[in-house]
């Protein structure tokens, strides 16, 4: 598959960076810092785009000057100066690990607890390779399978230009080029990100992208993700990796897409672990997410799950516009802070179609000095007569320096429709700890079974291999956050 | 060697002694059984023993298999084969029974160097001995503790200590609360556990339990110490006679 050519070449041009350094290759491989009109003319051309899609860029970007960076989040963070970043193929810092001898000794104990094989833990922490994968060969065997299907799953450039009128159909059509600050920025200069499209009645026979985990590893900090589904099909797709990820790039500001048609449902999981910074906060990713999708069929639905316990700053909020008629919505969250993180998710269900019906369940978790914060919107618009929603929001503070907070709202424009919301939070008690200790678990296995016990409801509707492996990772995420 | 040996214990709750000076000896194969009326430290001294923080020990010493007790963490002396059966067993919301036995089952054999058990293996040997609880397999999917009836929390612990087979097993006031029914199903339970190597600690506040786990020995805890102890027939005459006696004596 195409996906797994472009991770060895990339695999390979990390190793030729190192090798030859890659001052020699700038005029070929490499932008200058900096965002301006050349630069993105720069990408698209890189990419041998069609001039509709350079045409759309460039009226995101002169969307984007005109847009102020949004300050209603609950997060802190010290401006941000969008002139001091690539946008493209940003060179391999010279003093980046050449070696796993070199990498932090506390990031290997976290891949070794997650049981990370070697070759992709060198991967990960942005180890010089040369290798070829071995998740190359697993690739090409379910590549033939999708195939076969007709579903096409590559990455979104080689959409553009395979598949221009299905990329130029829905890219845009959920979220619009004039979103959001972050949204709008991401349409100006995307360059990675994977495309999608399931045919009609067929079901995906596998969780998409469960093969690809190394890949995913790789992606850039604006990521642009698109998924359709059409009329009666089904498709389960897995974002990210548990292990934690290393970026020489703060900023990340990804939009995914999902479209659903009449009677098709798509499920898209996230394990979101980019590095959260070090125990001030230094040096974490900024992450700043538009996702959303659209149940634009009848019967159709929309599950997000999401397990976030990276980056210094989240800000994402996974949504759905149920459009159609008894189309479902499902946002399903995890979100762990510790340290200094600062979490600020949530969801949108906008019901626009006669008995849709959403349902939100939120778990946050915040230790240390971190700080934690629901926020999520239900709308019932005028026609979304007998909608519904549920919304479970419950908080789990560890230690008295963290901080949880919940900030629903609720919008009905239909007297029919029924919105119910319920909200609580808690800690871990001593009691349960000791309870815990007194059978042999240490402090810190008794965090991790209490806490996983607390997002028992959400983590159990992520595909199985991925819940193992999150359960892991949420003990990780709360380590030294007990004394 | 003794199994557990307690001497001179003195300790304190937010600066107020609660033990006075407690000597308590336990071998190997023999059944201990501490009364004493509300309030006389009872869960005081099973919680120091287990190793729950918030206590001060002011002086004495404990010693288990020879070596310094309170010298260990609480999840130190579970591993070492301590084994509290709780007289207020804690709620874990969203944790399985079947989990916790598990997790915890796990972290044992880790430590005494034996490998983690297979899930259908586990299966098996937790279904023999639920079973004998009158646990079933729904009880063990619930979570654990939440909504359990006082019957079902007690039998749980039991369940607990019969998985984790410890050496030295303090079951604080496991009858209180318990049907005469489900106390024999507990007892049995608790004597089933009887044996030559393992040492057990009935803490209780009535006599009826010890009808059904005949104990070697039984001690009457006034006043933080240990004010009398004797066979089985010392059970009986406090149940007669009540604490009067020894809560004058003390004072
Ligand atoms: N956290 C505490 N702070 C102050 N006093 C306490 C605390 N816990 C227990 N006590 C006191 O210690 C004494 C012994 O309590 P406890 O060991 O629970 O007795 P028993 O189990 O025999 O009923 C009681 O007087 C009780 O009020
Ligand atoms: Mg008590």
């Amino acid at each position: 598959m195409a996906a797994d050519i472009e991770t060895v070449e990339q695999v390979q041009s990390v190793g030729a960076d190192y090798k030859y350094g890659f001052v020699t290759d700038i005029e070929v491989e490499l932008a200058p810092k900096g965002l301006n009109e050349d630069i993105i003319r720069f990408i698209s051309a890189k990419k041998s785009e069609p001039e509709w899609l350079l045409a759309w860029r460039l009226k995101a970007f002169r969307h984007w000057l005109t847009m102020e960076e949004p300050n209603w989040a609950k997060v802190g963070y010290p401006p941000i100066d969008y002139q001091d970043a690539y946008y493209y193929a940003a060179p391999k810092t010279t003093d980046g690990p050449k070696s796993l001898d070199e990498v932090d000794p506390k990031l290997l104990e976290t891949y070794e607890k997650l049981g990370i094989p070697l070759r992709e833990q060198e991967f990960l922490a942005g180890v010089a390779v040369d290798a070829v994968f071995d998740s190359v060969s697993v690739a090409t065997t379910y590549k033939a399978k999708l195939e076969e299907q007709g579903i096409i799953f590559c990455p979104i450039s080689e959409a553009v230009a395979n598949y221009p009128e299905l990329v130029k159909k829905y890219l845009g059509s959920i979220v619009p080029y004039s979103d959001n600050f972050f949204a709008t920025l991401n349409s100006a200069v995307f360059t990675d990100g994977s495309f999608v499209y399931i045919p009609k009645g067929v079901r995906c026979p596998m969780e998409l992208s469960t093969y690809f985990r190394i890949n995913q590893a790789n992606t850039g900090q604006f990521e642009r993700t698109l998924i359709v589904a059409d009329e009666g099909a089904y498709v389960s797709y897995l974002e990210g990796c548990t292990a934690p990820m290393r970026d020489e790039n703060q900023l990340h500001a990804a939009v995914v897409e999902l479209i659903a048609h009449d009677d098709a449902e798509i499920k898209y999981s996230t394990v979101q672990n980019w590095y959260p910074g070090d125990e001030e906060g230094r040096g974490g990713i900024y992450n700043f997410v538009t996702k959303r999708g659209a149940c634009r069929g009848r019967n159709s639905k929309i599950a997000w799950t999401q397990v976030e316990t990276g980056s210094a700053i989240t800000w994402k909020y996974p949504s759905c516009i149920l459009q159609g008629d008894n189309s479902v919505g499902e946002f399903y969250s995890v979100a762990i802070t510790n340290n200094r993180q600062q979490a600020d998710t949530g969801t949108k269900m906008i019901h626009i179609g006669k008995n849709t019906t959403s349902r939100i369940v939120s778990k946050g978790i915040a230790a240390g000095r971190s700080d934690s914060t629901y926020r999520g919107l239900v709308r019932m618009q005028a026609g979304a007569t007998n909608a519904r929603n549920h919304t479970q929001c419950d908080s789990l503070l560890i230690g008295d320096q963290s901080g949880a907070h919940t900030v629903p709202y609720i919008e009905s424009t239909n007297p029919s429709a029924r919105v119910e919301h319920e909200a609580t939070t808690s800690r871990i008690s001593d009691d349960q700890l000791f309870y815990c200790r007194a059978r042999g678990l240490t402090s810190e296995e008794a965090v991790s079974l209490i806490v996983n016990g607390f997002c028992r409801e959400v983590l159990q509707t992520l595909p199985m291999e991925f819940a193992v492996e999150a359960q892991k990772l949420v003990g990780i995420s709360l380590e030294g956050s007990v004394g | 060697m003794a199994l557990l040996e307690i001497s001179g214990l003195r300790a304190a709750v937010d600066g107020k002694e609660i033990l006075t000076g407690l000597d308590l000896a336990i071998d190997p194969g023999e059944v201990h059984a501490i009364m004493g009326p509300n309030g006389s430290g009872k869960s005081t001294l099973s919680h120091i023993l287990a190793g729950r923080d918030g206590y001060e020990v002011l002086s004495g010493t404990v010693r288990y298999d020879g070596a310094d007790l309170l010298a260990l963490s609480a999840d130190e002396r579970a591993r070492a084969g301590i084994f509290l059966a709780f007289q207020y067993p804690v709620e874990l919301p969203g944790v399985t029974g079947m989990n916790f036995l598990k997790t915890a089952l796990n972290v044992a054999r880790t430590s005494r160097g034996e490998s983690e058990m297979d899930a259908m293996d586990f299966l098996k040997f937790v279904r023999a001995r639920a079973a004998k609880l009158g646990i079933d397999d729904d009880m063990l999917r619930r979570f654990v503790n939440v909504g359990f009836s006082g019957g079902e929390k007690k039998r749980f612990e039991i369940l607990q200590m019969a998985v984790l087979e410890p050496r030295l097993a303090i079951l604080d006031e496991t009858d209180s609360g318990l049907d005469i029914d489900a106390l024999k199903v507990v007892a049995e339970g608790v004597n089933a556990m009887r044996g030559p190597d393992r040492g057990l600690l009935i803490i209780t506040h009535y006599q009826r339990l010890l009808d059904y786990i005949v104990p070697d020995h039984v001690h009457v805890l006034a006043n933080g110490r240990i004010a009398a102890s004797g066979g089985k027939e010392l059970a009986l005459e406090l149940e007669e006679k009540g604490y009067a006696r020894f809560l004058e004596v003390a004072a």
